[in-house]
């Protein structure tokens, strides 16, 4: 077991300070003010310098035990002779076995895309039309799938999105569409590209309409918002695909969904993506690799292993608003994932923290020291292994 | 990512450091990897304001006084040997061994660790910590939500408990009584759940 470097004790401020103060006469209960209280603020701090919680967050899962990749093994260094031949193997089929044929597949599946849709497109609008245009996506998505040794396992299949819905899922990789469009074919949404991507996105466009933005659209969200408003009120158009979190993040937990998308409207359908970490991390962090590298990496893993889990519909209740709805989607999300649910906002990893943050903290702990008459007995109530008796 | 060694070469005057800070190749390289993170120019320093970033830390009652205590020489940069000496006073302390008197105290022992604690305190260093002193380091844990007389009379007890010798502040050795535990330490890390 490779030893690392900070502890997360995950105490409560309450828990910590009163292991601090255990050796005093004086308890929490009688709210003074100890020299060593200020420690606890120090430790945090420094723990927050080594290692953060948020920035953990944006960078891969660490595994318990070595997969082969040296890619996820932060300590890697010279064990034996025998492992290194081992890995070397591994090398060796990854790289000039598996790849290859990967790649095969890759070019097939997104060749047959753009030429499919396109012939797709010259029909005219109706129901032949709908279901060969599905069938095309469907195949595509398929071989790509296979291109990326993808095997997806699908959860509650009854709850799968239905047309004029909203789907909204936990985003890690780009692959969650890949992932996604191999059981069900959905509308995307997302940002014009030029080059290749582009003309991807336009052929699909001539099948079955998705929603595409041009870059000064994004900015107006009244724009964007009434655009996906019309595609679900359409109801014979297909379940709008959106992730609301914004960014990748590491498929450890769920960050805070941004209230946009629930403010459209309609159904939304929430699904669950988790990635065995084990046979390929999924992860595309985005200030370390750029697109293709990302895709490279993922074809000379061993696999990619994925549970999606549809959970049933959800719609906004009364007297709720958009975001306290995104909450209660998230949590659901990171409960069936077994992914944490982080109160976090996935924004973080670039602003910088609000005011408030710090004064909740100071408020917690100078509810401790001065505050006797506020505080509750129930605070208390699991905290510390000696009996503070409070008033 | 990639061997350890690979990285260790990168840095200048690696055995020493490790040798100086006990701290060993892989915790380094840990280190390392984080200085780089935060050391989004990549000038090979970090600034205060390179600490700022790190939100968990703004968030912090006494965000500004710990970085203040990477910067206490006075230099508005450190490098990386800093950086790792100030952490390497918060590795675990050997306490079973035997001290040899004849070599130095080592950097993460308990008394370095109260001594490192203790500046946190006298910000003017003179060796005690003065009323002002205290009431400072008070009025950032709790801010706006108590008032000055109770800032006051906190800081009035917290003296007249600790001081000893009558002269209205808190020396090195009256401080020292403050019983530590595991606080000022970072110790091994639990891995990601799942």
């Amino acid at each position: 077991m490779l030893t690392r470097l900070i502890q997360r004790e995950g105490g409560s401020m309450e828990q910590e300070m009163g292991e601090l103060r255990r050796y005093r006469t004086q308890s929490i209960s009688r709210g003074e003010f100890a020299l060593s209280d200020s420690f606890y603020f120090y430790r945090k701090g420094l723990e927050s310098i080594v290692d953060d919680q948020v920035t953990q967050r944006f960078s891969s899962e660490e595994l318990v035990s070595w997969n082969l990749l040296t890619r996820t093994n932060h300590n890697f260094h010279y064990i034996s002779l025998r492992l290194t031949i081992i890995w070397g193997l591994g090398v060796i089929i990854r790289y000039c076995v598996l790849f290859p044929l990967r790649i095969t597949l890759a070019i097939i599946g997104l060749s047959w895309l753009v030429i499919g849709t396109t012939l797709v497109g010259f029909l005219p609008k109706n129901r032949v039309k709908t279901w060969l245009s599905e069938l095309v996506h469907l195949m595509c998505y398929r071989i790509c799938a296979r291109g990326l040794s993808a095997t997806i396992q699908y959860h509650n299949k009854e709850n799968k999105p239905q047309k004029g819905g909203i789907c909204v899922a936990n985003h890690t990789s780009p692959i969650d569409i890949v992932i996604l469009a191999n059981d069900g074919c959905y509308a995307m949404v997302g940002q014009c590209h030029g080059g290749l991507m582009g003309v991807i996105q336009r052929s699909m466009v001539r099948s079955c309409p998705h929603v595409w933005f041009e870059r000064s659209e994004m900015r107006d969200r009244h724009a964007v918002t009434s655009r996906l408003r019309a595609h679900v009120a359409a109801k014979t158009n297909l379940p709008i695909l959106i992730f609301p979190e914004g960014t990748c993040i590491n498929n450890t937990s769920v960050m805070m969904f941004k209230k946009g998308s629930f403010e459209i409207g309609g159904t939304i359908y929430p699904v669950a993506i988790k990635y065995d970490p084990r046979f390929g991390d999924a992860f595309w962090n985005s200030a370390k690799y750029n697109m293709v590298s990302y895709l490279l990496r993922m074809m000379t893993s061993w696999a990619i292993v994925v549970n999606v889990w549809y959970l049933p519909p959800m719609t906004r209740e009364e007297g709720e608003d958009a975001a306290q709805f995104a909450n209660r989607v998230k949590s659901a999300i990171a409960h069936q994932g077994g992914l944490l649910d982080m109160a976090w906002d996935g924004s973080l990893k670039r602003d910088k923290v609000k005011e408030e943050f710090k004064e909740q903290q100071q408020k917690m702990y100078s509810s401790m020291v001065v505050g006797k008459k506020r505080r509750k007995s129930e605070t208390f109530r699991k905290d510390n292994q000696d009996t503070v008796i409070l008033e | 990512m990639g061997s350890t060694n690979s990285t260790l070469s990168k840095i200048p005057n690696v055995e020493e450091l490790m040798r100086e800070t006990g701290f060993s190749p892989a915790h380094i390289v840990r280190l390392y990897d984080r200085f780089e993170s935060l050391d989004k120019e990549k000038t090979g320093h970090l600034r205060p304001e390179d600490f700022g970033a790190i939100n968990r830390l703004a968030m912090n009652p006494i965000g500004d006084r710990i970085i203040g205590a990477f910067f206490s020489s006075g230099q508005d940069t450190v490098d990386f040997h800093s950086f790792v000496r100030i952490l390497a006073h918060f590795r675990p302390a050997e306490n079973n061994r035997p001290r040899d008197p004849s070599l130095p105290e080592p950097v993460n022992s308990r008394i370095s660790k109260l001594k490192f604690a203790f500046q946190l305190y006298d910000l003017d260093k003179d060796g005690k910590i003065s009323r002002a002193e205290l009431l400072q380091v008070l009025r950032s844990m709790m801010e706006m939500q108590v008032t000055e007389e109770q800032l006051e009379s906190i800081a009035d007890r917290t003296i007249q408990e600790a001081d000893l010798d009558r002269d209205d502040a808190i020396s090195f050795e009256e401080f020292r009584k403050v019983p530590l535990g595991d606080t000022l330490t970072l110790t091994q890390q639990r891995v990601a759940s799942k």
